[in-house]
């Protein structure tokens, strides 16, 4: 068991984390505000295809060298924020389910990469393979700190500014909101389109910084799980910090250790099981047993101004 | 100050407003009157912005404004407290005042100076307030508090408070006109939308009525009286009590004894309550609302987790306290309930498929291959029979219950109920929201079902209907029975005493 | 304008465009929409291949699609589909191969038993989770998808397996267990295609569901406790006892799709053999409107579009089959914006209140 925390564990775990991390930021925003977000997989998907789509043209066409994966990092940054318009606009302004539209985003999201990518790149949903300088900096220390930042900043905004407190109004009791004359409909865009930004550097993350290409449907769950750690952070920007760290820390236990851990009998534990921590420690978390969770209160409902 | 010229607004059938013309003058007090459903509340949002009126000018300080939202409207130095007041309860008394208008710069809130500037208003206007609670810990009376200086803090010049006594008790109700006094003192203007008359002309300079929508009149408050501003409101002279013959009691159908409902947080809503209703005879129940009625009578129904109970109930000689909703309707306990949108009808579905409700699991509903299949023709003779013995209108079993007036689907209801031949009937607020003629039809549906030596708890806030329909009157105050008077003689002062005091 | 045709018009013009926003896609990427949409429909339709196929495709939709349906009725989102016809389809395969040697008159009764009651268990436990803590069925039925797949691929690949195998799949099951495809009835038409009497099955259930939804009381307590469980409590209605069992039917219902693949096409349980079955399910429902029959009908069209699209993929320059999932998207996303087509079409009646 002291093999766990080597170094490379470590690493391993920020590396998993990341994508994490900012889409569950971009999650807490978003549902701060009373917008249910479970596209945040679609709005990954997207950052990611982007990302490594926009890399390979801006290496291969414009011939931008090492600074492609950052125009890459830009492209999915507003990919996740097209997708997330497409999402505010349907639940916000034409009072959609959120969980309807959220499905629908992610649907679509597994079928306009591969799409697109036949067109472009004649492929079945793969984008061409980056070479290894033209990613995004691979040093978990930046990457934490990067991270880190996010987290404060996320923190900071949420809790000491005007903005912040707008948002939290807006998803408690947008009624309330509504008649100090704050714009309910403004905010609750604001923090969709935040979602969006976030979901999509985290997705871009995935393929030119984790990875160097993207593949069909590479988030693989990765939003659920966001969705997750947020719920399992009770709302709150640090917990859903540790959340993520906790879900990356069993992704790369299971990538990693097979083998490492045993059970008391001297069986390798299957990989199976330990990819299941994260989604049971969720319902247990959302059942009330670690803890009240309460969401935001008017979180889901759309807001009519009737009677 | 404000002026509302034909103002008219239509939310889909219905036609709120209709050409409406108020005229406010700075400095006074202003009140607005009419039934509920009169427009009242509609044609002040619209000057608040929070709804747009479909044609119709506002004018402030004379001048043609375009209020679109309730920023615009505070910008001119409007505030509006709701009657369901809108404060955000696990924030704080600050941070609600602030909100929308926060001191700081648009990267670092300033809480502190806000706290400093609250207990300023506070001091000015005699509001005091704790800035850094939460809300969920305060009062009623302080939330409003708090929902004044909200505005105040906004430099509001004029006030709208919408039906701002319904949930204080008459002591609050004074210092609360103390407050309004003071800012009158203080140069503001202040409209209040409101059904209760002597308060009216307790506190008001000018009133304006309306109804159906439409002004009907605008007076001067030293010049009218609560005859003449009722009959304005209601558009002919109003019959304040029920004709009734005296009672024919028999045995006692329903006991409470010692019984409390506690909230999750310990406080007690009902608190050691204890009375007993006999068949043929009617108690009242009067209170201003908030005091626990809601609570009594969902418990007496089955509505309420039995964990949150301490206490008795008895129907008919049987302990209901373990039993749930279903067993006590078997039992021949049926419910009228406060909240007919809420509890009481099922408005997606059809007229006949509310008629059912409570009875849909038995025969002769379900009547099919071992009481599982519903009856069609079953269904629809009881529908028929609850729709046209009740005159519920349109008279169309297949429409959505939700397509028809309060009126109507409350006598929709109360048919039902009526319907299972009940022993004992809890009935809440069976008027609420319903027009004149309607009334009269509910009163009389109640009385005669006394008559047929049904035992009815009737709980209402309109002290002229509690007083005139029971045989027996109790004030609750704060979740207890403060006191029993014969509704035959007892005066308004008395029973205004018990329901403030407690005693 | 009649009633019915109301109620069509609405899902007509969701999927008209859907298909107007597809063709531009199409455009835009360099191929002829109309070629594409004509390879599409001509492969679904064709005889026999293509309408078997589609009848094939379109029953594990219809069961789905009625599971979501029962969920919605009653206010909860079961988006656990997914999961439960996984985990459904491995216990139907189960039964099949332990107790392989028996006849088909033990056989088939228990692996239908196995495919429902697994099915039903799995959506209980969101259903219960729900009732006694309140816990919102939508995260919950999403992470009990990825511990149902989890789990099932643990099973097959650590017990299930023939040594050996390189692909995930189970060991056969018993022949007693297998129910017979249409080639067996219909002269002309080839045993090869995998169309079988679960199709009948399907159409059996929408019947049943309909009856049971609004002919038993049963149903009426479901549709009460969607519409207003404050009203449905009111009436003596156990709003708890009605999640769990809205749930466990819908569960029920979406683990009949294992009858389709293991008893009457694999004939054992294969990993990964879910074509986001539970997931257009929710489509299929809404765009079927929360009944039956527009079930049917929305199961058959993402059945045309799910086979027309292997066909399109193969035979096109520029379209993948992700046209497919392109198209479902944005009929799935009209579907959600009716209050928008409301408003074009100048009519009000909105969706069956969801709980949030």
């Amino acid at each position: 068991m002291r093999d766990i925390f080597t170094f490379s564990l470590i690493a391993s775990t920020i590396r998993l984390a990341t994508p994490l991390v900012l889409a569950a930021l971009g999650g807490l925003f978003s549902e701060r505000s009373g917008v249910i977000n479970i596209a945040l997989e679609g709005k990954m998907l997207a950052g990611a295809f982007t990302a490594a789509a926009v890399t390979y043209a801006a290496d291969q066409k414009l011939h931008l060298g090492n600074a492609s994966p950052w125009v890459g990092l830009l492209g999915g940054l507003l990919a996740g924020l097209f997708i997330a318009v497409i999402y505010a606009v349907s639940c916000i302004k034409f009072k959609a389910d959120q969980v309807v539209s959220g499905a629908a985003i992610n649907i679509l999201m597994l079928g306009i990469p591969g799409f697109l990518s036949g067109a472009f790149f004649l492929s079945s949903g793969s984008t061409p393979q980056l070479p290894k300088d033209h990613l995004l900096p691979q040093s978990p220390v930046i990457i934490a700190f990067a991270v880190l930042v996010m987290v404060a900043l996320t923190w900071y905004v949420l809790y000491q500014t005007p903005f912040g407190l707008r948002l939290r109004a807006v998803g408690e009791k947008p009624e309330a909101a509504d008649a100090a004359g704050v714009s309910v409909s403004g905010m609750r865009y604001s923090g969709v389109l935040i979602a969006g930004i976030l979901a999509g550097i985290g997705g871009a993350y995935l393929s030119i910084g984790q990875s160097s290409l993207f593949t069909r449907n590479m988030t693989a769950g990765r939003g659920f799980i966001a969705l997750a750690a947020l719920i399992f952070g009770k709302w709150r920007p640090v917990q859903t910090l540790l959340a993520c760290l906790l879900f990356g820390f069993t992704e790369a236990v299971s990538i990693q250790m097979q083998g490492a851990v045993k059970l008391p009998s001297g069986e390798d534990i299957p990989v199976q099981f330990i990819q299941m921590v994260p989604y049971v420690l969720t319902i247990v978390v959302l059942a009330g047993f670690i803890g009240s969770s309460r969401p935001p209160r008017a979180l889901g409902v759309p807001y009519q101004k009737e009677k | 100050m404000l002026e509302l010229r034909e103002i008219t607004k239509r939310f889909g059938d219905v036609l709120a407003n209709d050409h409406v013309n108020i005229l406010v003058k700075p400095g006074t007090i202003h009140a607005i009157v009419g039934e509920n459903g009169a427009g009242k509340s509609t044609a002040m949002r619209i000057a608040y912005g929070f709804y747009s009126a479909d044609s119709g000018e506002i004018i402030v300080d004379g001048q043609v404004r375009d209020i679109k939202s309730p920023h615009d409207a505070i910008a001119l130095g409007i505030g509006m407290v709701h009657q369901h007041f809108m404060l955000v309860e696990t924030m704080t008394v600050a941070e609600n005042i602030v909100l929308g208008a926060e001191p700081g710069s648009a990267a670092a809130l300033d809480l502190k100076s806000a706290a400093a500037q609250i207990r300023q208003l506070s001091e000015e206007f005699k509001l005091a307030v704790n800035p850094h609670e939460p809300v969920e810990h305060l009062s009623v009376g302080q939330q409003q508090r708090v929902e004044l200086l909200k505005a105040l803090y906004r430099h509001a010049r004029l006030l709208i408070l919408d039906e701002p006594t319904a949930v204080l008790t008459p002591l609050e109700v004074e210092e609360f006109f103390g407050i309004l006094r003071r800012m009158r003192e203080q140069g503001k203007t202040v409209i209040i939308i409101t059904h209760k008359l002597s308060e009216v002309l307790a506190i008001s300079d000018e009133v304006t009525v309306m109804r159906d929508g439409k002004v009907v009149g605008r007076v001067q408050t030293k010049d009218t009286n609560a005859a003449e501003l009722a009959r304005m409101m209601v558009g002919r002279e109003v019959l304040l009590r029920v004709e009734k013959p005296d009672p024919q009691i028999g045995e006692t159908a329903l006991e409470v004894r010692n019984l409390s409902v506690l909230t999750s947080t310990g406080a007690k809503r009902v608190n050691d309550v204890s009375f007993a209703v006999r068949a043929g005879e009617i108690v009242g129940i009067a209170g201003v609302e908030g005091n626990g009625q809601t609570e009594l009578i969902e418990a007496l129904a089955g509505l309420l987790d039995p964990a949150y109970l301490t206490g008795e109930i008895r129907a008919n000689g049987r302990s209901l306290n373990a039993l749930g909703a279903r067993v006590r309707r078997e039992l021949g306990i049926a419910h009228i309930p406060e909240d007919r949108h809420r509890r009481g009808l099922l408005l997606e579905f059809s007229l006949a498929e509310n008629s059912i409700l409570g009875v849909h699991y038995r025969p002769p509903i379900a009547a099919y291959a071992g009481d599982v299949f519903l009856d069609d023709n079953a269904i629809r003779r009881r529908a028929t029979e609850i729709i046209e013995g009740f005159d519920v209108r349109p008279r169309n079993a297949a429409l959505a219950a939700r397509a028809l007036s309060g009126g109507n689907q409350q006598k929709l209801i109360i048919g039902r109920e009526y319907h299972v031949n009940p022993k004992v009937l809890l009935v809440s607020q069976p008027t609420r929201g319903v027009d004149i003629g309607a009334i009269e039809f509910i009163h009389r549906q109640l009385v005669g079902l006394r008559d047929q030596g049904c035992a009815i708890l009737l709980v209402s806030a309109e002290l002229e209907e509690v007083t005139s329909l029971s045989d027996r009157l109790l004030i609750i105050h704060e979740g207890k029975i403060a006191g029993e008077v014969d509704p035959k003689v007892a005066t308004l002062e008395e029973i205004g005493l018990l329901m403030t005091r407690g005693h | 304008m009649t009633k019915l045709a109301r109620e069509l018009l609405f899902p007509l013009i969701a999927v008209l465009a859907a298909f107007i926003v597809g063709g531009i896609l199409i455009l835009l990427v360099g191929d002829n929409p109309f070629d594409a949409y004509r390879l599409l429909l001509g492969a679904a339709l064709s005889w026999p291949d293509g309408i078997g196929y589609t009848l094939f495709h379109a029953t594990p939709l219809i069961f789905t699609g009625l599971a979501v349906l029962v969920g919605f009725r009653c206010g909860l989102f079961n988006i656990g589909a997914e999961g439960q016809l996984y985990i459904a389809a491995f216990a139907t395969a189960w039964v099949g191969i332990v107790l392989a040697n028996r006849s088909a008159w033990i056989l088939v009764p228990l692996c239908f038993a196995a495919a429902i009651l697994t099915g039903a268990f799995w959506a209980a436990i969101p259903g219960v989770l729900k009732a006694r803590f309140g816990s919102h069925e939508v995260i919950n039925t999403i992470m009990l998808n990825f511990i149902a797949v989890a789990l099932v691929s643990y099973f097959t690949q650590y017990h299930y397996k023939a040594p050996g195998d390189p692909i995930m799949q189970t060991v056969p099951i018993g022949a007693g267990a297998h129910i017979p495809r249409f080639g067996r009835f219909i002269p002309s038409f080839p045993e090869r295609i995998p169309l079988n009497v679960a199709f009948l099955l399907a159409l059996l259930c929408c019947l049943l569901v309909y009856l049971f939804l609004w002919r038993t009381k049963w149903g009426y307590e479901i549709r009460a406790t969607g519409s207003n469980p404050a009203a449905a409590e009111y009436g003596g209605i156990s709003i708890r006892k009605q999640i769990v069992l809205a749930m466990a039917v819908s569960g029920g219902l979406a683990g009949m799709v294992a009858i389709n693949e293991v008893m009457g096409y694999r004939y054992r349980y294969y990993d990964g053999f879910s074509d986001n079955y539970g997931f257009t399910g929710i489509a299929v429902a809404l765009l079927g409107r929360n009944h039956p029959v527009g079930v049917i009908l929305a199961a058959l069209l993402f059945a045309v579009l799910q086979h027309g699209g292997i066909y399109v993929d193969g035979f096109s320059e520029h379209v993948t089959k992700d046209i497919v999932q392109v198209l479902q998207g944005i009929i799935i996303l009209f579907v959600a914006a009716e209050s928008f087509f409301k408003w074009l079409v100048g009519r009000a009646r909105p969706l069956p209140r969801l709980r949030a």
